[in-house]
């Protein structure tokens, strides 16, 4: 499968000394990368199958260079690409050969911690893991996690609105911010929120969030802190079935229980774990569920009788409950190796990332089982099950004629199945350009041009991350956003896909 | 409602579609009526006509086990929490109701004008606002086009979260038909811990000690003498939800970390608590009172001084806090301008946000309701309106006087 980027317009290829000149006079030199070799350590994002090289790499330290890098690609009407930590697993901050890659990796500096009001001011490129390291010793944490967190730019969770294994009784990024600071393209900078919450007038952090750097350039970020729950225990529950497995999911969610995470693993993987690094799963299992809760002592105690007395109704062939921090941990292992796991039983892996309603679980399951046959390949499950977002891991050997094509074949139509049982293409990884074209599986033409003309709103121009997350690059005019000045539309030239 | 203007009823996704095209067509503006309770909110701007939702009726979805419910925008929010409370669930946001706060009655405000005014009570630190948790609605714009924009699912992030938008918008961008809510199970128990004892600033200082144990209150208010329970000092009042067994060791840890000479605490039980808290979530110690109502959004440590700045500008006839402190509600006596400075610059000092709530319409013609924008995010607000809707049909000069 190609992947059609827009092509690089030879008007801005051509400028590419005066822009670097230009550049030059507003960076120092270290913030400045034009040679090939260096230039290549930005190719691509942590989606390796596509790659292109920057046109140049800024990596401003300062709120003013960044607003004097976008005023100015604004005004030479160059493309400009953000880019955090380059964790994105959606390619979405891929470069354009034609563009400007904004690194934001200087921006690396915890500005304030606010116990008093539980929230912390920090810079984009701070790493997710480093604000809970920050604020441990006083007894709080940032409550979501990524499984990249030791890596992942607060700024690439914020345009990803990222989330992890505690997400479900804690919320993904949106929940857990409260301010941003944002320069748009030309160079305004906007304040959003602060300390407190819910402004009036329209929620643009909520918007802001889960954008993948197309609306604008975060530059601060007011995360909240949470106060460490004083106890978690974990649960080891094994199943004959995976349909059993996901009934025991449902029954808990059902009866009350909120987990601080609920996880679930198939036989491959299950098998895949304990041949990578044991750690006392049961071989006869064929679904495996971590259940975690989290809270004060006496709270979590009970709820651990509860969630036993649910997995002994539902069948469950394994029930153990950790009964100290070390063996809670190493519950936890093998979900923590998976990945790493897996890719010790195939050369190969594609991770996907759809969600779905949690009941149409076993459906889900049977029919990946389907598809991953048609196309001869195998298929790997670990997921958060407590809210229905499946990673399946589609294995592969790249170096086999074919198999390349066939893992997105089959990638792609793992994506349409989740949609068809009512859920949606991406749950936590982004569309990036890896969805993109998968777009309209959910959203109509009229939906997705109510939500470009949203770009528009912010990027007149369509230079901030074009040719991600929307299928057909339209002009605002087109949408009716702009106003054409003189018969002459920009970018009269502009290609569509 | 504002004036006599003639009212259509929207009975369906096409009504609304037609209702709005012939609006565009005509240049004509139009409100949008829930319950209708709450027609004296926001900026006073007559509109040719209303839509109402009334007949927008439906509970289209409810999966208890799944956590998700979805109803048409027009179902009372009345039907919704009685639908959810067979099932030990709730909507955790605590949707308020203000029809009191306006003269009129309880219990008419429909799901639609909730979401609309991203409604958010006292667990509002804990559980999130309405914004929380919508994960999907359909809409009508302003253009008269259909649009449908998230899911079911809690986890979702394909294409831009126009849920987070739609809510708070107070009708300026769409007409809502339908909306996907995640919902959550009630906490088994609930009591309030009452401190007593402490002044303003003190209490409000407790307040942010108890955020900062492991005792997980879902809420915390700070009452002065008079504003509820017939306290007669100034109290501190925290709630804590969830299993008996977890509440009460909460509770005596609570006491346990917070305990000091001079404080003296008090327990309310489920059902006081219960009343109490339904009380500050529609703002009844301010509501009771004639006057005009702010209500603003503060860091919490902030919230004192923000009242003490306005205390020395303007007449205060009751208030409190809520949200730690946070949340400022305050009555003030009447006049022409509604203090507006004094509130303002009260609150600019300190970051936040302050809106005008309850005044004549005399009032809400002439003073800001929301806070004032810089121009860069003002004009930026504007074409976020005009991409939904570019003719500024809908709720034309509610939110602001420019659009
Ligand atoms: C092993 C592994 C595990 C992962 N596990 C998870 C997981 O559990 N949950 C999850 O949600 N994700 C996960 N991810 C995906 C990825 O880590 C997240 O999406 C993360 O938020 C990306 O952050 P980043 O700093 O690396 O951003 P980048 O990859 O650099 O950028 C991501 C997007 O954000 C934009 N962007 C970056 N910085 C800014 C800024 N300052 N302003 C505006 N836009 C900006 C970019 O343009 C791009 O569109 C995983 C990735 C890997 C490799
Ligand atoms: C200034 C002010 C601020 C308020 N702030 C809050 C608050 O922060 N939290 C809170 O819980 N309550 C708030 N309220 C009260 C709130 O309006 C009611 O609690 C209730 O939500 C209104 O329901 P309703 O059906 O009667 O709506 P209505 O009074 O009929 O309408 C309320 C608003 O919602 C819009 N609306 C209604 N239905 C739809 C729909 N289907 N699609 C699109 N738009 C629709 C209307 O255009 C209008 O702007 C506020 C009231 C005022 C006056």
């Amino acid at each position: 499968m190609t992947l059609l980027m827009p092509k690089p317009e030879p008007a801005i290829m051509s400028r590419r000394n005066e822009l670097i000149a230009r550049l030059g006079a507003m960076l120092p030199r270290e913030s400045l990368i034009v040679d090939d070799v260096a230039r290549r350590a930005y190719e691509c994002d942590a989606f390796t199958m596509y790659r292109a090289l920057p046109l140049v790499v800024t990596l401003p330290e300062s709120v003013e260079q960044v607003r004097a890098i976008m005023a100015l690609a604004a005004e030479m009407n160059v493309k400009l690409v953000p880019r955090g930590a380059g964790t994105s697993l959606s390619g979405g901050s891929m470069p354009l050969e034609d563009g400007i890659l904004l690194g934001m990796s200087k921006f690396n500096r915890i500005l304030e911690i606010d116990y008093e009001n539980r929230c912390a001011r920090v810079q984009p490129g701070v790493q997710n893991l480093a604000i809970s390291k920050a604020v441990e010793a006083q007894g709080f944490y940032y409550a979501p996690d990524p499984s990249s967190q030791i890596a992942c730019s607060i700024g690439g969770n914020v345009a990803e609105n990222a989330g992890g294994v505690h997400c479900l009784k804690y919320g993904l990024t949106t929940n857990n911010i409260l301010g941003l600071d944002v320069v748009l393209m030309g160079g305004d900078l906007i304040r959003l929120g602060g300390k407190h919450l819910d402004s009036e007038g329209y929620d643009l952090i909520g918007l802001m969030t889960g954008s993948e750097g197309l609306l604008g350039v975060v530059t601060e970020v007011t995360v909240r802190l949470l106060q460490k729950p004083p106890v978690a225990r974990g649960l080891l529950l094994g199943f004959a079935s995976v349909a059993a497995g996901a009934r025991c999911v449902g029954a808990i969610i059902a009866r009350g229980v909120i987990p601080a995470g609920l996880e679930m693993m198939d036989k491959a993987t299950i098998h895949a774990v304990e041949r990578f690094q044991p750690c006392g799963y049961p071989l006869d299992a064929a679904a495996l569920v971590i259940v975690e809760l989290d809270g004060p002592q006496a709270e979590v105690d009970h709820l651990v009788g509860v969630v036993q007395d649910i997995a002994r109704e539902e069948g469950a062939t394994t029930i153990r409950a950790s009964t100290s921090e070390a063996e809670r941990l190493q519950f936890w292992a093998g979900r923590k190796n998976a990945f790493p796991a897996v890719s010790c039983i195939a050369p190969d892996y594609l991770c996907m990332d759809g969600t779905i309603p949690r009941a149409r679980l076993p459906e889900a399951l049977a029919g990946m089982d389907r598809l991953a046959k048609e196309q001869g390949l195998g298929v790997a499950n670990v997921f958060h099950a407590g809210d229905g977002n499946l990673h399946p891991l589609i294995l592969y050997d790249a170096s086999k004629e074919g198999d390349v094509e066939r893992a997105e074949k089959l990638g792609f139509d793992i994506l349409r199945l989740c949609v068809s049982l009512g859920g949606v293409l991406t749950g936590e990884h982004g569309v990036g350009v890896e969805k993109r074209d998968l777009m309209g599986e959910m959203f109509t033409d009229v939906d997705l041009a109510q939500q470009m003309r949203l770009k528009c709103a912010f990027d007149p121009e369509g230079r901030l991350n074009p040719g991600k997350v929307f299928p057909t690059l339209h002009r605002c005019a087109e949408l009716g956003m702009m106003h054409v000045s003189g018969g002459k539309m920009p970018f009269p030239d502009l290609p569509r896909f | 409602m504002q004036s006599a203007c003639a009212t259509l009823e929207i009975r369906d996704e096409a009504d609304a579609v037609d209702a709005i095209c012939a609006a565009k067509a005509k240049g004509d503006c139009c409100a949008i009526v829930g319950g209708g309770s709450k027609s004296g909110l926001g900026r006073y701007a007559p509109q040719a006509q209303a839509l109402s939702t009334a007949a927008l009726t439906g509970v289209t979805l409810y999966e208890p086990n799944e956590l998700v419910l979805s109803a048409r925008g027009g179902v009372p929010l009345s039907e919704i929490e009685a639908l959810l409370d067979r099932h030990g669930q709730q909507l955790a946001f605590e949707p308020m109701d203000y029809g009191p706060l306006f003269g009129a009655e309880a219990g008419c405000a429909t799901i639609g004008g909730v979401i609309s005014v991203n409604a958010a009570g006292p667990r509002r630190i804990n559980a999130g606002a309405a914004r929380d948790h919508l994960l999907g609605f359909r809409c009508v714009t302003g253009r008269g086009e259909l649009v449908k924009s998230g899911g079911r699912v809690m986890k979702n992030v394909t294409g831009y979260d126009l849920s987070k938008l739609v809510c708070g918008s107070y009708g300026t961008l769409a007409l809502l038909t339908e909306l996907t809510l995640k919902v959550l199970p009630k906490p088994q128990t609930e009591c309030t811990l009452l401190a007593i004892g402490a002044d303003e600033a003190e209490s409000l200082a407790l307040l942010r000690r108890a955020t900062a144990t492991p005792c997980e209150p879902s809420s915390l208010a700070m009452l002065p003498a008079g504003a509820a329970l017939a306290l007669d000092a100034d109290a501190a009042a925290i709630r804590l939800e969830g299993p008996a067994i977890s509440v009460t060791a909460r509770r005596d840890e609570l006491v346990a970390r917070l305990a000091s000479g001079g404080l003296r605490f008090e327990t309310l039980d489920e059902y006081d608590s219960k009343t109490l808290w339904r009380g500050l979530r529609d703002a009844a110690p301010v509501a009771a009172k004639v006057g005009q109502i702010w209500r603003i959004s503060v860091a919490p440590s902030e919230g004192f001084t923000v009242v003490e700045h306005i205390r020395a500008g303007a007449p205060v006839l009751a208030h409190f806090y809520d949200w730690a402190g946070g949340l400022i509600w305050l009555c003030l006596e009447t006049a022409p301008d509604a203090y507006a400075a004094v509130v303002r610059s009260a609150v600019d000092a300190s970051g936040g946000h302050a809106t005008l709530i309850r005044a004549s319409e005399e009032t809400r013609a002439t003073v800001d309701i929301f806070h004032p924008q810089p121009a860069a995010l003002a004009a930026l607000t504007r074409r976020v309106k005009e991409s939904f809707d570019p003719a500024h049909i809908l709720e034309r000069g509610r939110m602001r006087a420019e659009f």
